[in-house]
């Protein structure tokens, strides 16, 4: 008799399940029917904001970024998390910000109204900049995946982060590459007229120019041009055995399709901007030999990158363009503090965001007192046969460079 | 001297492509009254049809200029396709509406058009496949490519073609008459809508093709392309007085020259205050000055009804 009730009530429990599946995600399974069960765990939902470029020419970027993030999420939900005693279901609120500065203080407003607990973003500087003081008015920790302008970090925000090398850190070690391994005497800089490739374009000069480089040409172009032939004519008149690029893989393609048609032989270098797969689609036979720097280890030296790529690969079918894997260590880094903090309060957690050491698929994670991340690696490639090769392994701040030969080699001089 | 030389070259590979399009913009212009601001757009969908006819056929085997004709063909079939449409949904029933109404519908067109194309190509610049490899040739120390010759040739022989076309075929001569007096035209027994279908089939016609050279050109498309591509070719059919076909000819090709020496020289001329990102500033300049000086642009026709 009390057998059959207990029965009746399974049964009832699994058709509750049955009929609530299609609106919610299944409750935990039908416990109730051991009697006095534990009382399950409170779930709460916390939201993690992802703010990136989802359309108009840099979507392709943007849209990995919102990808890591989104393998974040779901990767933490399958694991389970548990955060003061509370079991947590976390979700990912997308925005697109059409890298536009203006359409960023937007879509920061909305995920700041929308009450997220952390944001992953945005991808251009031009855009994390201006976003960063409303995250900073309300509190809400954001976590550059990509942004490289210095500036992102020197506003004095406590919330603002960053999980890749800036441009004070990469200008300078593109200039320091060009000097001392391609022997650059004259040099040609162009930018996209972006606080990235303008920002990145400065930090380089300043460098090749300390180290006694010529500057023969300072060109702007702009990030929605395609035709570069009137600024490379005037740079080929100045006779550069170096071109350097500030600006992305869009403008960067087309540019150096131009150059080879019009003669020039001149090396090529450019930021993180253009280390694309896209980049050698757009540039095709034109982009041999061509180099750009990249910050981070190579996606295959990636502590994690290898289960990462493949990872990636199975779930959206596509390769990973860029950041992802940034995006992803930064909803990790998130969670830990939370863990940390006991709490998914962005006012309590926030300053274990300041104390993460956490070792993500990129590597190592930890950040300066500003919010820079330290001692980020920063990765010089070269395309050959079609293929970005990783050429050199930098790390700014750690006098050792990460290959030994390069060391062995500045023993020597200095003797 | 080379270097000025080379930026000629450039202007002119750059101007050429801006006068085709141009022309769409002008012949619709002249005889409708109608700024077409969907043309760009149909540039785009054209320079996309040729990228994607040119990915599918480029392992067939076929030799590259048959793929090329084949995927110039689909493009001006798609973008002619696609203009007298969009003249027969979205501006035949406002003919006799205020000036303001189509104005807008184009505008609203345009963006259906991008969005469409973003829908159907995707966001993502998407990369020409190199068919042909073309050789270089110098001239005084200035190199240019074969490419670029070849689309400075058929520009000039299509732009040639197209004013023996309105000169002296019955249909061109239909066409300044409706261009002259749509209403008398009518009277004396041309079909005025046949004509204004016509025009749209031949200034998509023209746009297509720039598309297909811009695609060869930078290898590269997007569905945002044709806007600023439009705007330019707008401002150079403006420049060389709108309306008026050999103007928009004559303004492209200036307006691509402006560019190129502006961006050349600018940051000498200025000491470095601008840029050659400031180009545009040059071109708007002499529009400005142009428009102030000759109002109905450099070889307009002073009109009375149209301003």
């Amino acid at each position: 008799m009390k057998r059959r009730h207990l029965l009746s009530v399974v049964a009832a429990l699994a058709l509750a399940v049955i009929y609530g599946c299609g609106k919610e995600a299944p409750p935990p399974a039908p416990k109730a029917a051991a009697p006095a069960a534990a009382p399950a765990p409170e779930m709460i939902t916390v939201k993690i904001g992802s703010a990136s470029p989802l359309t108009g020419p840099q979507a392709h970027i943007g849209i990995d970024i919102r990808n890591g993030v989104q393998l974040a999420v779901e990767d933490l939900n399958a694991a389970g998390v548990e955060i003061g005693g509370k079991k947590v279901k976390f979700e990912m609120v997308a925005e697109d910000d059409e890298a536009n500065p203006t359409k960023a203080t937007t879509v920061a407003q909305k995920l700041a109204d929308a009450k997220v607990a952390a944001v992953v973003g945005h991808f251009n500087s031009g855009a994390s900049i201006p976003a960063s003081k409303i995250y900073a008015d309300a509190g809400i920790p954001q976590i550059s995946p990509s942004s490289t302008n210095p500036k992102y970090t020197q506003q004095g925000f406590k919330t603002t982060f960053r999980v890749v090398a800036h441009d004070d850190q990469q200008g300078p070690t593109l200039g320091k590459f060009a000097i001392e391994k391609l022997k650059a005497k004259s040099i040609a800089i162009i930018d996209d007229s972006t606080a990235y490739g303008q920002g990145l374009a400065d930090a380089f000069e300043a460098t090749a120019r300390a180290a006694g480089a010529k500057i023969v040409a300072r060109e702007h172009t702009t990030d929605k041009d395609t035709d570069f032939s009137a600024i490379l004519t005037k740079i080929k008149g100045r006779k550069p055995d170096l071109i350097m690029f500030g600006g992305i893989d869009p403008q960067a393609g087309p540019m150096v399709k131009q150059m080879v048609s019009l003669g020039i032989k001149a090396k090529f270098i450019g930021g993180d901007g253009m280390q694309t797969p896209n980049f050698i689609k757009l540039a095709g036979d034109a982009a041999e030999g061509m180099m750009a720097s990249m910050p981070g280890l190579p996606k295959d030296q990636m502590p994690g990158g290898k289960a990462f790529v493949e990872k990636y690969k199975a779930k959206f079918n596509a390769e990973v363009e860029l950041f992802a894997p940034m995006g992803y260590d930064a909803v990790m880094v998130f969670v830990e503090a939370m863990k940390r903090a006991a709490s998914a309060d962005p006012a309590k957690f926030l300053p274990e965001v300041g104390n993460t050491n956490h070792q993500g698929v990129i590597g190592p994670i930890a950040f300066d007192d500003k919010g820079d991340l330290k001692n980020g690696p920063i990765t010089i490639y070269v395309v050959k046969g079609g293929k970005w090769e990783a050429l050199e392994t930098v790390t700014p701040g750690a006098p050792e460079s990460a290959e030994p030969k390069a060391a062995e080699k500045s023993d020597a001089a200095k003797k | 001297m080379d270097i000025f030389l080379q930026q000629l070259i450039n202007g002119l590979v750059l101007g050429s492509i801006y006068a085709l399009v141009a022309l769409g913009y002008t012949m619709v212009y002249g005889i409708l009254g109608l700024i077409n601001f969907a043309h760009g757009d149909i540039v785009m969908v054209g320079a996309l049809v040729t990228l994607t006819v040119t990915q599918a056929l480029a392992g067939s085997g076929l030799p590259a200029p048959v793929i090329l004709l084949i995927a110039a063909c689909a493009a001006i079939a798609v973008c002619i396709l696609l203009g007298i449409s969009m003249e027969r949904v979205a501006y035949r029933p406002l003919r006799r509406a205020p000036r303001l109404a189509p104005l807008i519908t184009a505008i609203g067109i345009s963006m259906l058009l991008q969005y469409s194309a973003a829908l159907i190509w995707g966001k993502q610049y998407m990369p020409m496949p190199e068919l042909i490899k073309t050789d270089h040739y110098a001239v005084a120390g200035a190199q240019f490519t074969g490419l670029q010759a070849f689309i400075f040739l058929l520009a000039c022989a299509v732009m040639a073609g197209l004013l023996w076309f309105i000169k002296t075929s019955r249909i061109g001569q239909a066409m300044r008459a409706t261009e002259q007096n749509p209403d008398v035209a009518g009277l004396m027994g041309i079909d005025t809508n046949r004509i204004i279908s016509f025009t749209f089939l031949l200034g998509s016609a023209l746009g297509a093709l720039a598309g297909v050279m811009v695609v060869l050109y930078y290898g590269l498309g997007h569905y945002f392309m044709g806007f600023m591509l439009g705007m330019k070719a707008f401002t150079a059919a403006v420049l060389g007085g709108i309306g008026n076909v050999p103007g928009a000819m004559l303004g492209g090709m200036l307006l691509g020259l402006i560019e190129s020496l502006a961006s050349g020289y600018i940051g000498d001329l200025t000491g470095g205050v601008l840029g050659s990102n400031y180009r545009d500033i040059f071109a708007f300049l002499v529009l400005i000055l142009v428009l102030v000086l000759r109002p109905s642009g450099l070889m307009g026709q002073r009109v009375s009804d149209r301003a």
